[in-house]
């Protein structure tokens, strides 16, 4: 699946996009943190708060317990602060 | 983006150029005598903020979402209000204070609707459409945090 990431959240993975192939053991938004978050210090730094970071499946807001199956896009970044 | 229906005509649209209020006015009411109301908000780049003076803002998005996203408000609203036309306008870039950053237009045939509509779109805008600040001060760089007076703001309107 294709991964997107925005503003500062973008800033510390140090890329704007990517394509990841999780295992098939992770099968929420929450999990698929978790699993980032163990892949490098980058990711670690980018998630280390979880509940702050907003996740959007194929450009609709998603909640942390939102299922990943399916998604052609992930899409993490902070709250929004445009208008 | 643009919705198909001529009743009520939605654009939106996410540009860097500028945009000028009056002519885009001029479009959603054109040729048409049911609009009693047009609405206008404009978003502008501060200087002054809470903590030091802003030089420059910068406007991220994401391409594609923000579209749908702004898109599945304003039809949103078009359900709860009687609305005849919605003009949302949001820039991308980098922005001086005094320069435009965004525009909400709402006609309606009165005031009422047009008003409630262009504050709901705002409120929404604010929280949930994918835009992000970095703001650029005498005293650094940073990326603007959200505040919850605007979480509260989008709130009301899921109220009864």
């Amino acid at each position: 699946m294709k991964v997107k990431y925005f503003a500062w959240v973008r800033e510390r993975v140090g890329k704007a996009e990517e394509t990841i192939e999780p295992p098939a053991t992770v099968r929420t938004v929450e999990e698929l943190i978790a699993w980032l978050s163990g892949q490098s210090e980058a990711y670690a730094y980018a998630f280390e708060k979880p509940k702050v970071i907003r996740t959007a499946i194929d450009h609709a807001h998603v909640k942390s317990d939102a299922a990943i199956a399916g998604a052609r896009e992930i899409a993490f970044f902070p709250p929004m602060t445009g208008g | 983006m643009s919705s198909p229906a001529a009743s009520c005509p939605v654009t939106i649209r996410i540009q860097e150029d500028d945009f000028d209020i009056a002519r885009e006015i001029a479009v959603l009411t054109k040729s048409r005598t049911d609009i009693g109301a047009v609405v206008s908000f404009s978003g502008i780049c501060r200087a002054d903020d809470d903590s030091a003076k802003v030089a420059a803002l910068t406007l991220e998005h994401y391409p594609g979402m923000a579209e749908e996203e702004i898109m599945r408000h304003a039809d949103e609203a078009t359900s709860r209000w009687p609305l005849n036309g919605v003009t949302v306008i949001h820039r991308v870039g980098r922005f001086m204070p005094g320069q435009n950053i965004v525009l909400v237009l709402t006609a309606s045939q009165h005031r009422q609707a047009a008003f409630h509509a262009a504050e709901f779109l705002m409120d929404y805008l604010k929280t949930s459409a994918p835009f992000w600040k970095k703001e650029e001060s005498a005293t650094g760089t940073g990326w603007v945090e959200a505040h919850a007076r605007d979480d509260e703001a989008a709130a009301r309107w899921t109220k009864s």
